[in-house]
């Protein structure tokens, strides 16, 4: 059984079919992606699936259980946590007490300790700014920040919305190191990305999304090779 | 092409800034000759003066304590909760109600004391408890009647949804408790204008015990307060909530409960200031809410709407402007409505976002 199991669903902006019947799955600590460009539904879909919105058809599962309605909030305790879109840092709080939220919905507070100094470990720019502003931060430490905070729910399936929206190639390239480094340690990710030549470099299967559909899913080194891919996406004539 | 554009864009800039400017020479130097004409003619003496200050600490930490529930309520949903001085004085009937119940008490047949003589600090907690408890009850309902159907709308529909719950729960109470005015049964402790004496100046100026209860129960509500926003998982979230909704629900937030205990302390907030109210002043009616309500919003614009801290310095400085205010520009007194409506504008022409605002915006970074 699948991890995740998305089937044909439905989304809509009040009249606008945002969705039109996307399917998907992700197993077990797999690391999967949904490409496509600008309007293609990808952000839709990971919000559908976190539970921000929900589909009008179609159905989520996680785990075996049906979760098309269940609102984000539970879903956290579930397992499931999203980086979003811009990353959505509280820029009042401290980045440690943006930590602190992300560990709001954790109730093994025996563990927590450890969990900060994975993220700690993981992210060590974060532990000399833990006392400043977030809002503050450059977009690089702001993004790690995103990244540390979803991590102190312990989720075991990340979903993680455009993380290289912004940066520089060179911390784009730090960034998917990380999101490959979480993956070693048993989180599983579903990834958005715009730039499809690094997610499709640290993926192991993903989804080619086009106004609201899917057109093409397959392993990651097969999408790299695909002609439609390479042309639309990867910029390689 | 770009740089006429700039220049455009300056001008009628220039043109507010220089009337905002003439405004305020003119009424520094309108307020100057005032005071100068006051205390040159020597009409108050320190006494006086000592005696307006306590009286504006006194009203001042009560607007603060309703300024909260309106700052807390703004900071969460961007939204004016208008109907907030009617829940302030629900609460005061509450707290009458129970005031009343317990002096009909008689708990010592043979010499006919009552509860409330018999109990008197416990009579008085019962009172504040009840009071709040009510006005959190109204609060929540209200939230859920009036604002939460329209939380997608524009922000100026929950706003008249406000006015209306204004009008209706003070027609409501009208209905229910009768336009006759009542007077606040306090118990014989908190007897209204007895309290210690302090001399000065060969006169006395009288501290009451019902002013120093109000006032100290206030600081105690707002100290309370900080440390429930600042210090606790409920108040992490309720920052949480007033930032992002969308990423707070993201961390496992249950964004619904946390506007609606918003709408609940709030609501209690402004059911103690009630009681204090009537404790303090004695007499209440269903319009009480009306004028502290539209005081203590602009005690928290004051200090910069939707601030904590602000909406508690905003309703001390109001209360004691507005006590000083009369007797400094040697007018009438009852033309402090004035002048704390005037301090509203001011505060509109010249710093829109709060005194605080910019302090602590400069904090921040």
């Amino acid at each position: 059984m699948a991890m995740l199991e998305v089937n044909d669903i439905h989304t809509f902006y009040g009249n606008i079919h945002a969705l039109k019947g996307i399917s998907l799955t992700v197993e077990e600590n797999e690391i999967v992606t949904l490409i496509g460009g600008n309007g293609a539904g990808k952000t839709t879909t990971l919000r559908t699936i976190s539970g921000l919105l929900s589909p009008r058809h179609g159905q989520v599962k996680f785990e075996g259980e049906d979760i098309s309605s269940t609102p984000a909030h539970e879903l956290v305790y579930r397992g499931i946590t999203m980086v979003p879109e811009g990353r959505g840092i509280f820029s009042r709080l401290s980045v440690s007490e943006n930590l602190d939220m992300g560990a709001y919905s954790r109730e093994d507070k025996s563990k927590l300790q450890d969990d900060y100094d994975r993220v700690f470990q993981l992210f060590p720019r974060l532990k000399e700014r833990r006392k400043q502003v977030a809002g503050t931060l450059s977009g690089g430490e702001q993004q790690m920040l995103a990244t540390a905070r979803a991590l102190m729910a312990s989720p075991r399936l990340l979903l993680m919305d455009e993380p290289s929206m912004g940066l520089a190639p060179i911390l784009v390239e730090n960034v998917f190191e990380t999101i490959k480094q979480i993956n070693k340690d048993g989180t599983t990710i579903l990834l958005v990305e715009q730039n499809a030549t690094v997610a499709l470099s640290v993926a192991d299967r993903g989804y080619v999304l086009q106004t609201g559909e899917i057109v093409l899913k397959d392993n990651a080194d097969n999408l790299k090779k695909d002609e439609m891919v390479r042309k639309a996406y990867l910029g390689i004539d | 092409m770009s740089e006429s554009n700039a220049e455009k864009t300056v001008k009628p800039l220039d043109t507010f800034r220089i009337v905002q400017a003439i405004i305020a020479v003119l009424f520094v130097i309108f307020l100057s000759w005032r005071l100068y004409s006051v205390i040159s003619a020597g009409i108050y003496g320190p006494d006086t003066w000592l005696r307006f200050t306590i009286s504006g600490l006194i009203i001042g930490s009560v607007y603060s304590v309703i300024a909260i529930g309106y700052t807390l309520v703004y900071g969460i949903l961007f939204m004016i909760n208008f109907a907030h001085g009617e829940i302030m004085m629900l609460g005061a009937f509450a707290g009458y109600f129970v005031l009343e119940g317990l002096n009909g008490l008689v708990v010592d047949q043979a010499a006919g004391v009552s509860f409330l003589d018999q109990y008197q600090i416990l009579s008085v907690i019962l009172a504040f408890v009840v009071g709040m408890v009510m006005a959190a009850i109204v609060g929540y309902y209200l939230e859920k009647i009036a604002y939460r159907p329209l939380r997608g709308a524009p922000r100026l529909i929950p706003l008249i949804s406000a006015i209306g719950a204004s009008i209706f729960l003070q027609n409501a109470a009208q209905l229910i408790f009768g336009p006759k005015r009542r007077t606040y049964q306090n118990p014989s402790a908190l007897t209204r204008s007895v309290g210690w004496r302090i001399p000065i100046s060969g006169e006395e100026v009288i501290l009451t015990y019902t002013g120093a209860l109000t006032f100290v129960l206030s600081i105690l509500l707002l100290v309370g307060l900080y440390v429930l926003v600042q210090r606790t998982r409920f108040g992490r979230a309720m920052r949480a909530v007033a930032e992002d909704k969308q990423t707070a629900a993201l961390m496992g937030i249950n964004v619904d409960s946390v506007i609606s205990t918003t709408f609940v302390i709030s609501g209690a907030l402004g059911g103690a200031a009630g009681v204090m109210w009537g404790i303090q002043n004695g007499i209440i009616y269903h319009y009480i809410g009306f004028i502290p309500g539209l005081k203590a919003f602009t005690a928290a614009v004051l200090g910069g709407i939707g601030n904590i801290p602000g909406a508690m310095l905003g309703g001390i400085f109001l209360g004691i402007v507005e006590s000083l205010g009369p007797a400094a520009l040697g007018i009438d007194f009852q033309l402090k409505d004035v002048i704390a409506f005037s301090i509203l504008v001011l505060v509109l022409i010249f710093r829109p976002s709060g005194i605080l605002s910019e302090v602590l915006t400069e904090e921040k970074v």
